[in-house]
């Protein structure tokens, strides 16, 4: 590879430790910045809200000085916040009490991943594809017409399909749950009963993403077709008599596919944000749903630990996606 | 009255571009002179009957706490785009005064803010606004307007940067500068005017991603407590389980009116990126 992948390389690796370096810092910031005693003001919060079962609210406390490090100095209280962070330690759940904020997101964190990761891979296969056909000039205008429309649908938030998807599928016709990612009572097991279980709770949380997603990569490969069938070896190709079909693939698609893929590592943080508010509407046991939950309750250690694991897994996976795309794409590189 | 005459037979030939402001110009509309013809009292909690489907006297029904649901939206609306525009206004500003600046000075200067756009792109932006709005006292309209525009500034610098920097190559700009124009002067007379369809579209995207930030935050819970707006009538048809209980008429209007919305801006967008494509086309 040449010096020029590496100065990209090395650029996109500072921007990711400014993002994580950030939103590290804001988050430790934050609750200082407010007036008061950041903890007295949370715990002040969770009573008034009437949180009942409540446990030990001395221990609570004494925990919560001990962490924040009040008496410290701030500079102190800071290198601290980083140590906790590097040893993984996110502190307690406020209305949970003894839960750990880190078990409450890795046990969140698989329905999350596997329902992000298969609405990703299935409105990206579809867009791509719809997007490249009405790109296409041989296609029929009934497919261009339906592209306008799921066009215009890639625009409302995903939780809104989804509100519709839940209403006319699980209450005036009764196929699919309501909500939940598994039958209430059900243990888990590696079995056929158990994944079918979770597909059947999964299909309208997926459709709504999917079915708001498609659009947006519909667009991108639409612009990206038309302006790769006016390059030179289209009409080459065209001239040389090969079949469309051919061309369209080949020669077409291939060339527009590959642009297309770097938009992913741009559409990632914007996915994440709108499946939040799907798992909200689904009442999908993922980090999404968790994060809900923890405002409605104002368990800001919650709060703030998933919002900690968000940017910092969308600041790395950008990186990961970042280093790959130059590998197949080396116009990537040579552009920057 | 030459340009208004183009302006105005662009306009018809762009049928995107005049669905998406027809669209918007009504809903503005609505939004502006709705809140006259209705009754602030029916917007109350325990105004009307509670959980009644639409009947002639309330049309879209009421709500779980016997909000009239049409008065609701009526009021919901302008509070909405209020947080939409004010955001979208103060992010374009700031991205239009920090996209000029580092395309026009270059340098070090340029280098910050262009790596302040990479980094905030990066960040997820959902996830500091709840950060954020969980940590303030009281959420309020204005606030919730500087928070939203904080994060939705990048794309506005982006393209005003880019625009500026080869606007700045151009003859006639070279020539004002060798004539002895003063860098101010150059700047809001040579370049600011060609750039005001690049900052009209950039208007339309940044109020789009400003108003998807907005009813996010609000259906999570974290938008003004004390104020109607969309996406707060959606988290309370949430709260209360409007879906699973069949209260179509609770939650449909406001996604009805979000959706309309979200239609408009993105017609107005395409139309407009077809609109100053052209003129770019005819220019060069």
């Amino acid at each position: 590879m040449t010096s020029n992948y590496w100065d990209y390389v090395a650029r996109r690796f500072g921007i990711m430790l400014l993002v994580v370096f950030l939103a590290v810092s804001i988050n430790f910031a934050l609750p200082r910045l407010m007036p008061g005693d950041p903890i007295e003001n949370q715990l002040n919060q969770l009573m008034a809200s009437g949180g009942g079962a409540m446990g030990d609210v001395g221990a609570m406390v004494a925990s919560y000085r001990a962490r924040f490090g009040l008496d410290q100095s701030i500079v102190t209280q800071y290198l601290a916040y980083w140590q906790s962070i590097f040893s993984l330690d996110l502190g307690y759940s406020l209305t949970n009490y003894p839960e750990r904020v880190g078990d409450a997101i890795l046990a969140g964190l698989p329905w999350t991943l596997g329902l992000l990761g298969f609405a990703t891979l299935i409105s990206f296969t579809l867009g791509t594809l719809l997007g490249g056909l009405m790109g296409w000039p041989r296609s029929p205008r009934l497919l261009k017409t339906f592209g306008s429309g799921v066009l215009l649908l890639s625009s409302i938030p995903y939780f809104l399909i989804g509100m519709i998807l839940l209403y006319v599928f699980a209450v005036v016709f009764r196929i699919f749950p309501a909500g939940g990612g598994m039958p209430f009572g059900m243990s888990a097991g590696f079995n056929f009963e158990t994944i079918r279980a979770i597909a059947w709770h999964a299909t309208l949380p997926l459709l709504s993403i999917t079915i708001a997603e498609i659009g947006a990569w519909a667009i991108g490969m639409r612009g990206m077709m038309v302006s790769v069938l006016g390059e030179d070896y289209i009409a080459l190709a065209d001239a040389k008599g090969l079949k469309p079909r051919r061309i369209f693939l080949r020669y077409g698609m291939r060339n527009a596919l590959l642009p297309q893929m770097t938009k992913l590592a741009m559409a990632l943080g914007h996915i994440v944000s709108g499946a939040i508010l799907v798992e909200v509407i689904f009442s999908y046991p993922g980090i999404g749903f968790r994060l809900y939950q923890a405002i409605q309750s104002k368990d800001y250690f919650v709060i703030q630990g998933i919002v900690l694991l968000l940017s910092v897994s969308i600041a790395v996976a950008m990186f990961i996606l970042d280093l790959i795309y130059p590998l197949i794409d080396p116009r990537i590189a040579k552009g920057k | 009255m030459g340009r208004l005459a183009t302006f105005a037979s662009d306009l018809t030939s762009n049928k995107t571009l005049f669905f998406g402001l027809s669209l918007m110009l009504l809903i503005c509309l609505l939004a502006v002179f709705g809140p006259f013809f209705v009754d602030f009292a029916n917007s109350r909690v325990g105004a009307t009957i509670p959980r009644s489907p639409p009947t002639p006297e309330h049309w879209f029904g009421t709500d779980g706490q016997g909000r009239d649901m049409f008065t609701v939206m009526i009021l919901a609306m302008p509070q909405t785009l209020r947080i939409g525009l004010t955001a979208g206004l103060i992010s374009l500003s700031v991205g239009v005064a920090l996209g000029l600046i580092a395309g026009f000075v270059g340098g070090w200067i340029d280098t910050v803010i262009r790596l302040a756009s990479d980094v905030m792109m990066t960040i997820p932006g959902i996830a500091i606004l709840v950060l954020v709005a969980a940590n303030v006292r009281e959420m309020t309209v204005e606030l919730m307007a500087v928070i939203v525009a904080t994060l939705s500034w990048m794309v506005a610098t982006r393209t005003i940067r880019a625009q500026t920097l080869s606007l700045r190559e151009r003859g006639y700009v070279q020539v004002a500068r060798l004539n002895g124009t003063s860098g101010l002067k150059l700047v809001f007379v040579e370049v600011l005017p060609n750039l005001l369809p690049f900052i009209a579209a950039s208007f339309v995207i940044t109020v789009s991603n400003a108003m998807l930030a907005t009813v996010g935050l609000e259906a999570l819970g974290l938008g003004p407590q004390n104020e109607l707006t969309l996406g707060m009538t959606i988290y309370w048809a949430q709260f209360y389980g409007a879906i699973i209980r069949g209260m179509w008429w609770w939650w449909g209007p406001p996604i009805l009116a979000i959706a309309t919305i979200f239609v408009g801006l993105m017609l107005t967008s395409a139309g407009m990126d077809a609109f100053v494509n052209k003129r770019l086309g005819a220019n060069s």
